[in-house]
């Protein structure tokens, strides 16, 4: 990374790490149901959808605003999919990625496919597949890691090892050393990295890519930390120490990588307030689109369960129209 | 101080849950507890609170983040002579284990001529209401109950979620116990502290009545008791507790009587649980019937995220148009 890409990740990740914050406090309010915070995942996801090419794909789960904003995805609409309202999934054309994925490894097969039909296409581009680590203990992970090696599948899969599933520890997934090692077994690419070190993760992108495309999947694991609780409906003291948290807190980007750069000689607090500012603006922007944004109309269900709506479902909207005439 | 607030107040369901399992493991040192964040995090609904600190981690399995071996592995429990209790954390990810379920669980006792039962507890919540994310609200019991050599049981408060779980965990065969997210923490009662069953396979009059029968489980009814304290008909509310096996009697009786029947249900319309029940009604009362029997369901579409899902969810005037629907007549 130069430097210029080294300000631009880091200006995605404190935008990532301040609407994440935002969204925290929305959510107390209120406003927001409940969602997961990535708070500690900025530099793997920005980092990694950085290393893209603009025809690549991302097969994302559900910790997964970082990358969203990293590929330019409207934070309002993210706001309107956490509010319970789904037209928010309502992915802008020129952004390829799928929608979010919330039983845990199943986006790790449509991922594969992805890349696989790309591939019999005869199309140059990769997808990337971002997962927890709890995923690797579901049988999905393992089949469609299998699969990738078999058709020789240009995916990259992105472990985003925070330590957790929400109570139970990495030791309670697997008796495995690393994750990364368990590429061996599928007979595809494992590396394992700093999910906290921006750099070393958009190089092993830029690598698995590589590696991808000439027909070798990559199973990258990037160690990190969940900072937060699993979700806004947890309560992780139930679990983990505040020394152990505190900790990792040492290990997180926000402080590691803002020093390096003040250290290196190419940024200064008050640069770090006009950014800060700055993107405070940009989410304020965000919360007051958001905010405009007219009421779903209740018909709205009847939409989108089939290309054409069924004589069962035109007879229940019409009867749900009585009931709701006004929406 | 426990025991103080249930009798002034009563307890809420996570709570009656807890007890059972609390009572049961105490009674029979086979009974075992595993799944997710079952252990330290006592469940995220809590319904497991503390039972690791009493029965330690031995008894009380955080397992691996697999739902299809977490039930699959039950399977080899039971027949090594454990009552395992696997919890899927929510609703929509019992279809990971629905292969383990349908082809195995549920016909080990047919495959080894009755040699091995499979006498595992599969509790998860069910059903919507409380805003979740996506794959946090489904009722898929008809799906379940499509599955033969399946108990599926479905409380409908703190009290008979006790009764019912206890007799769930006696229970020779595989069940499944559904428990209503939305009533999780909703409603307060009175229950007592000793161990007690209500039977599998049984329904509840909840209310008798003489110009309706309404039918409804889980999550429902509380709705229908709120319904009829707001009308002047006189509903005979019927609690199925458990939709498979169905306690057809009970509903063929009060059908007679009533001569009208509403059926009332969160789930998708098509193929629900009503279409059976329908069919009961049907082929064993419809000579005695005045009235087409009505269906008050969900609709056939995915479950919407919070913003709709109350217009998803039958509600009291849906009902109550249901309900003068069968009084055309
Ligand atoms: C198949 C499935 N089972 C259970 C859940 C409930 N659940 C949501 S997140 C989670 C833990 C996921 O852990 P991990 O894969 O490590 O990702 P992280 O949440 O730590 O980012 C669980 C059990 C789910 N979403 N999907």
């Amino acid at each position: 990374m130069d430097k210029q890409e080294i300000l631009h990740a880091y200006e995605l990740m404190v935008l990532s790490r301040l609407f994440d914050s935002k969204m925290l406090a929305l959510q107390r309010q209120g406003r927001l149901g409940t969602f997961a915070s990535s708070q500690g995942h900025e530099a793997i996801q920005v980092g990694s959808v950085m290393a893209l090419k603009k025809d690549d794909w991302v097969a994302p789960y559900f910790r997964q605003w970082p990358a969203f904003i990293a590929l330019g995805y409207p934070m309002e609409m993210l706001l309107q999919y956490n509010s319970g309202d789904e037209r928010g999934m309502l992915i802008p054309k020129g952004i390829n990625v799928l929608p979010v994925n919330i039983p845990v490894s199943s986006q790790i097969p449509h991922a594969v496919g992805l890349a696989w039909g790309f591939k019999k296409k005869g199309q140059k581009k990769v997808v990337v597949c971002f997962l927890g680590d709890g995923a690797t203990s579901k049988g999905d992970f393992h089949e469609a890691l299998n699969f990738a090696g078999v058709f020789k599948v240009p995916v990259i899969l992105i472990c985003e090892n925070n330590q957790y599933a929400i109570s139970v520890p990495l030791k309670r997934q697997t008796a495995s050393k690393t994750i990364a090692q368990k590429a061996d077994a599928y007979g595809i690419e494992g590396m394992r990295i700093d999910g906290n070190n921006v750099e070393e993760i958009y190089e092993a992108v830029i690598k698995a890519r590589e590696i991808a495309l000439q027909g070798k999947p990559v199973l990258i694991e990037a160690v990190t930390y969940r900072l937060s609780d699993h979700t806004t409906a947890d309560d992780a003291s139930r679990y983990r120490s505040k020394s152990e948290v505190e900790e990792a807190r040492k290990k997180d980007w926000r402080i590691i990588l803002k020093n390096k750069i003040i250290n290196e000689g190419f940024w200064n607090e008050s640069k770090e307030k006009q950014l800060i500012k700055k993107l405070e603006l940009l989410i304020e922007k965000a919360v007051k689109k958001f905010e405009s944004i007219k009421p779903v109309d209740p018909m709205d269900i009847f939409n989108y369960t089939f290309n054409e709506m069924t004589y069962q479902l035109k007879r229940q909207s019409e009867t749900f129209k009585r009931f709701y005439p006004n929406g | 101080m426990a025991e103080k607030k249930n009798e002034k107040k009563g307890i809420v369901m996570v709570e009656a849950l807890n007890q059972a399992l609390m009572q049961e493991m105490t009674r029979d040192n086979n009974v075992i507890i595993l799944g997710e964040d079952v252990g330290k995090d006592g469940g995220v609904f809590r319904v497991t609170d503390k039972l690791i600190e009493k029965f330690g981690e031995e008894r009380v399995i955080d397992t691996p983040l697999a739902e299809s071996t977490i039930v699959g592995a039950s399977i080899g429990l039971a027949i090594s002579g454990y009552k395992p209790i696997a919890e899927i954390q929510f609703s929509g990810f019992i279809p990971s284990a629905f292969d383990q379920m349908i082809n195995h669980l549920s016909r080990m006792r047919w495959r080894s001529r009755g040699r091995y039962s499979c006498a595992v507890v599969i509790r998860s919540p069910n059903g919507g209401g409380v805003k979740a994310l996506e794959h946090h609200s489904e009722s898929l019991e008809a799906v379940y109950a499509h599955i033969p050599g399946l108990k599926v049981v479905i409380p409908s408060t703190p009290y008979n979620a006790k009764g019912l779980l206890i007799s769930a965990i006696r229970d020779p065969d595989p069940v499944l116990f559904l428990e209503p997210i939305k009533v999780y923490r909703a409603i307060r009662e009175i229950v007592p502290e000793e161990p007690y069953t209500i039977p599998l396979g049984k329904a509840r009059i909840i209310k008798e009545g003489t110009h309706v029968t309404i039918i409804g489980w889980g999550a429902m009814i509380k709705t229908l008791i709120d319904v009829q304290n707001s009308i002047d008909i006189d509903l005979e509310i019927i609690d199925l507790q458990t939709i498979s096996p169905l306690d057809t009697e009970t509903i063929i009786n009060s059908v007679k009587k009533t001569k009208r029947c509403v059926i009332v249900h969160e789930a998708a319309r098509s193929c629900g649980f009503g279409a059976e029940l329908a069919a009961q009604v049907y082929e064993n009362a419809i000579l005695h019937l005045k009235a087409p029997v009505v269906r008050v369901t969900g609709f056939d579409t995915t479950m919407p995220l919070g913003k709709l899902e109350k217009y998803y969810i039958p509600d009291a005037n849906r009902i109550i148009e249901g309900i003068k629907e069968v009084l055309k007549f």
